[in-house]
């Protein structure tokens, strides 16, 4: 009984994580890697999707691609383009699927998916080195992605 | 890399500051006498490089002037450490180093050809092993911790009698499967971030990674004395930290996979020199 009662418990609270969004697995991307339909539900935060892509423990884009509206954060990477403009010639779908899973877009990218929480070699436990335990969490939450989408879409010439 | 989507570390970004200061164009010259071979032709094996070039031709400015005097390089203190060890009595055979090898300059060359095959125990060793082989096999003394102190401050002093000449390691014969499995580990996806050795220092290398200017990840220089630990480093503790920073389950030192992965590693900058022990940050 007591068994039954606590596995009844983690299945409660894994649903409450994603209560607010679509589950990583079942996004649904178009033949060119887009995702028309908001992850979360909800609309995005241009400001919360700012400091997601500047700060190091959430998305840390900066540490890829150079943002000239971002300059007042240092150290931006030259891995990947820049993204300035990127809100005009990039739909809302398509910055999503990019943000959510990039392989859709560009096969084999170096460029992480921040919307998967499966399929991984050897997954860890966040930066300790040692085997991950139980479920993964995706990179950034369902409404942590639309956040980025908003911002990306406020990048225009 | 460490700071790849993680808490941000003030000294690390301070020290990555130079980074712009990089002189990819020097020339390296340790106390105006041993020259080092920092960029050469890719061997033929290196399908994808044409150029490889060692970790100093990254640094900065700052950092590269550390290790052109051996008086301004930190790392050369533990070679003093090694060659007091080098000449002690351990053991039950009553022997030392010095005494079956006399001085470690008759060392110079081996630095440069390991990991290589160990006929008597049928197996690559790194020089790490070779070393613990002669302790237990030849001197009835305790192995080393594999990356601990005495050990890289032992392999400290066998590559600073090798400065300055060419890795050379074997990839065929008995090393080939070993060599071979180095490679397929190389390209493979690890971690949440899905990412291989080559996404960053093959396909990146001279591009920055937020304040991390990436080099080839080549380990002619090894081990390394790092500003950032203020310590010797070695070559398979500075693999865990890149494939745990790719949010994996890093793999041990000295296992098979590692040593496996250090061959190949190696055999990719076989014509660089030996530069160890060697600055970085
Ligand atoms: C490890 C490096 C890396 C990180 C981190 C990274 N990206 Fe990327 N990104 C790339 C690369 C490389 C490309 C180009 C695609 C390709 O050719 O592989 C790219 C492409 C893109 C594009 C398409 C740009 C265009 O010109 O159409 C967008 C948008 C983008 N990234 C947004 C982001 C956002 C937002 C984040 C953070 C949540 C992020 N990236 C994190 C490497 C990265
Ligand atoms: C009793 C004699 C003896 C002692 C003591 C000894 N070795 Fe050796 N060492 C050998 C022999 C014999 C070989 C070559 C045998 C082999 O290849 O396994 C060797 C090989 C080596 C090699 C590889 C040389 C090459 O060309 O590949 C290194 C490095 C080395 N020893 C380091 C050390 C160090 C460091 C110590 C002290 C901690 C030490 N040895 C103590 C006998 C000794
Ligand atoms: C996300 C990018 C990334 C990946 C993936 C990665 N590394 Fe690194 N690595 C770095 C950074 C950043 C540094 C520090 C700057 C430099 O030397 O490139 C570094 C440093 C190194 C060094 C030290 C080089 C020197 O001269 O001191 C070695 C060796 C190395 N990496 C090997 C590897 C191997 C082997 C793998 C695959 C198991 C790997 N790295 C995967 C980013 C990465």
């Amino acid at each position: 009984m007591k068994q039954i009662l606590s596995a009844g418990v983690a299945i409660a609270i894994a649903t409450v994580g994603f209560a607010e969004g679509m589950m990583p697995d079942d996004v649904v991307y178009s033949e060119y890697g887009e995702v028309e339909a908001s992850l979360s539900g909800q609309p995005g935060d241009a400001a919360a999707g700012l400091e997601i892509m500047v700060s190091r423990g959430k998305g840390n884009c900066i540490a890829c691609h150079q943002v000239t509206a971002l300059e007042e954060y240092p150290f931006h990477g030259e891995v990947g383009p820049s993204l300035d403009g990127v809100g005009e010639y990039r739909t809302a779908a398509e910055l999503r699927g990019i943000i959510a899973n990039a392989k859709m877009t560009y096969e084999g990218t170096i460029m992480p998916a921040f919307y998967r929480a499966s399929g991984f070699n050897r997954p860890g436990n966040a930066f300790t080195g040692k085997a991950a335990e139980g479920e993964l969490s995706p990179l950034l939450t369902a409404q942590e992605i639309e956040d980025v989408v908003a911002y990306l879409q406020t990048l225009k010439d | 890399m460490k700071s790849l989507f993680k808490g941000g570390i003030a000294a690390v970004a301070i020290l990555s500051a130079f980074a712009a200061n990089a002189d990819e164009e020097a020339d390296l010259v340790i106390n105006e006498e041993i020259e080092i071979t920092v960029r050469t032709d890719a061997p033929a094996h290196v399908e994808n490089l044409s150029t490889i070039y060692s970790g100093w031709v990254f640094r900065s400015t700052e950092t590269q002037a550390l290790q052109m005097d051996d008086f301004e390089n930190p790392g050369m203190i533990f070679v003093d450490d090694a060659i007091a060890a080098w000449n002690t009595v351990e053991g039950t055979e009553g022997q030392s180093c010095a005494a079956c090898h006399g001085a470690p300059e008759e060392m110079a060359g081996v630095r440069a050809v390991y990991p290589k095959w160990n006929d008597e125990a049928e197996e690559v060793r790194t020089i790490a092993m070779q070393v613990n082989g002669c302790r237990t096999e030849q001197m009835g003394a305790d192995e080393w911790k594999y990356d601990g102190n005495e050990m890289l401050n032992m392999e400290a002093l066998l590559a600073s009698v090798s400065r300055g000449i060419p890795v050379n390691v074997a990839i065929d014969g008995p090393v080939q499967a070993m060599w071979e499995k180095g490679r397929e580990l190389y390209y493979t996806r690890f971690g949440q971030l899905d990412l291989s050795c080559a996404n960053c220092h093959e396909d990146n290398y001279g591009n920055n990674i937020r304040a991390d200017h990436l080099s080839q990840g080549q380990i002619n220089a090894f081990p390394t004395y790092r500003l950032k630990n203020a310590k010797l480093n070695g070559v398979q503790g500075r693999f865990r930290g890149c494939i745990r920073d790719t949010r994996a389950e890093t793999f041990a030192v000295g296992s098979e996979e590692f040593i496996a992965l250090e061959l190949y590693v190696a055999s990719r900058g076989n014509g660089l020199s030996v530069e160890g022990p060697s600055v970085r940050n």
